[in-house]
């Protein structure tokens, strides 16, 4: 079991191993969140156990159109920030075709974190193969602390959860993630989200889950 | 309430304490389902709830920094908490309550990794018994932690006064209303260690040694609340990782 720390904890001396969830003062290298103290050889690092979700370049996250405005949609991305989608990051988005036609209030789409300006100003893009506007299927919603452990040490959680229930998964790094395919398989697949977040910081749970869908899907066969 | 004919007899305060010891505290983690972190409280015959929601977005809009975020303070006794009712609503001791808790959390809280955002702290007093800004401090702290919220250490907060000539720590009610000083500190702690002190107030007088005295016997007292703390903080979480 890792051990947990909290803000404040002094953790070393090397201010070159200091990464993720720590900050240095005076050459020392200090917690500042409450989480999961990771020690490598080369980085010591907090894993959060809870907290808002920030968001950074590159993440896929789902959002939630709340404002249209005229070039582009106002996003809820589960975090402290909006973002926003420019008309023209939207493939869907054609000349004559009304904003609201192409995404209404309340859809919701897969998008990628492009920009964030120094006021976090964030700016999200569909131009990418993952990205599409969620027309089917279901969303699920968890602390986004909790999302490294659904995905797993390289993505080993969401590959077993793909391959044994056969259903879409798409994760967004801010907390919701989309489901799509058999009704009953998303309904398992739902349920062993909620079980990763639950036991998100327990060892061996990539096992626990295993079992778990085996004796679910038994139960319905 | 009557005045005691002394305060202190034979090294004894009136309610059996000796003149170092802390009232007992309690703390429960994540006591409310609803915020982002939250804690109750129990410092004595004080009662406290702390909730903590954030960062969010900052509204109304120009309350917005974009360079850090806003921090709110709401510290607010209900009605019930004291033996005469209490006026609902703000009055201007918790309004300077809230503003100087506010300021110590301030230092200790990256303000700066949420720019545009604020963080919410609201602390209820359910029943007052002295210090209740220190234990609001303290739960407050707490809560911050639960919710996941970079700061640089943690906040601990504790109460000096002078009783029949001499210092008492962690004072009561009656200590408070016929002593004769009294000051409430908080202290940021450190890898287990005190680095300074964010917060002091002070009511009455006391000399330049008395008061150097009491930073001491605060410093001895704020460091076994922090362990308190964080066995609370400890002990909710490890929970949580075995029965999973």
């Amino acid at each position: 079991m890792r051990k947990i720390v909290l803000p404040g904890d002094f953790l070393s001396n090397n201010t070159k191993l200091a990464s993720y969830g720590t900050y240095v003062e005076g050459e020392r290298v200090y917690a500042k969140i409450l989480g999961l103290l990771e020690e490598t050889d080369n980085s010591i690092k907090v894993i959060p156990l809870k907290g808002k979700y920030t968001p950074s370049v590159g993440d896929t996250v789902i959002g939630i159109v709340n404002e249209i405005s005229a070039n582009g949609w106002n996003l809820d991305i589960n975090s402290p920030y909006q973002a926003f989608l420019p008309a023209s990051e939207n493939p869907e988005t054609k000349p004559g075709k009304k904003l609201n036609e192409v995404l209404d209030m309340g859809d919701s789409v897969i998008t990628k974190v492009v920009n964030i300006d120094p006021r976090m100003k964030v700016t999200v893009t569909m131009r990418e193969k993952i990205c599409r506007a969620i027309r089917f299927g279901r969303i699920v919603a968890i602390n986004p602390a909790r999302i490294p452990r659904v995905i797993g040490k390289k993505g080993s959680m969401i590959k077993l959860i793909k391959n044994e229930l056969e259903v879409q998964i798409v994760v967004g790094q801010n907390g919701l993630i989309w489901l799509n395919g058999d009704r009953k398989k998303i309904s398992i697949a739902e349920e062993v989200i909620y079980l990763i977040e639950e036991e998100a910081h327990t060892e061996g749970l990539t096992d626990r889950v295993a079992e778990f869908i085996r004796r679910r899907k038994n139960v319905q066969t | 309430m009557f005045k005691p004919e002394k305060l202190i007899f034979d090294g004894k305060r009136i309610d059996g304490r000796t003149l170092d010891q802390l009232r007992p505290i309690k703390i429960e983690v994540d006591f409310l389902k609803r915020a982002d972190g939250s804690c109750y409280l129990e410092m004595g015959k004080n009662r406290v709830v702390a909730a903590v929601y954030g960062p969010r977005e900052a509204y109304p809009r120009h309350i917005q920094d974009p360079t850090k975020a806003v921090i709110r303070y709401r510290y607010n006794m209900a009605p019930f908490s004291v033996e005469e009712r209490k006026r609902p609503g703000p009055d201007r001791r918790s309004v300077e309550i809230s503003k100087v808790s506010k300021e110590a959390f301030e230092a200790v809280i990256m303000k700066e990794l949420f720019p545009r955002s604020v963080i919410d702290i609201f602390v209820e007093v359910l029943q007052a018994d002295a210090g209740s800004r220190t234990a609001c401090i303290n739960a407050a702290s707490v809560a911050l932690v639960d919710a996941g919220i970079p700061m640089k250490g943690m906040l601990t907060s504790v109460a000096v006064a002078k009783v029949d000539g001499v210092l008492v720590l962690d004072p009561m009610k009656e200590e408070d209303n016929f002593g004769e000083a009294d000051i409430p500190f908080a202290f940021l702690i450190r890898g287990d260690r005190i680095e300074s002190i964010a917060l002091l107030q002070m009511d009455g007088r006391m000399t330049k040694e008395e008061i150097k005295e009491a930073i001491k016997l605060a410093k001895k007292g704020a460091m076994e609340i922090y362990q308190m703390q964080r066995e609370a903080i400890m002990k909710k979480f490890l929970e949580e990782g075995e029965n999973g």
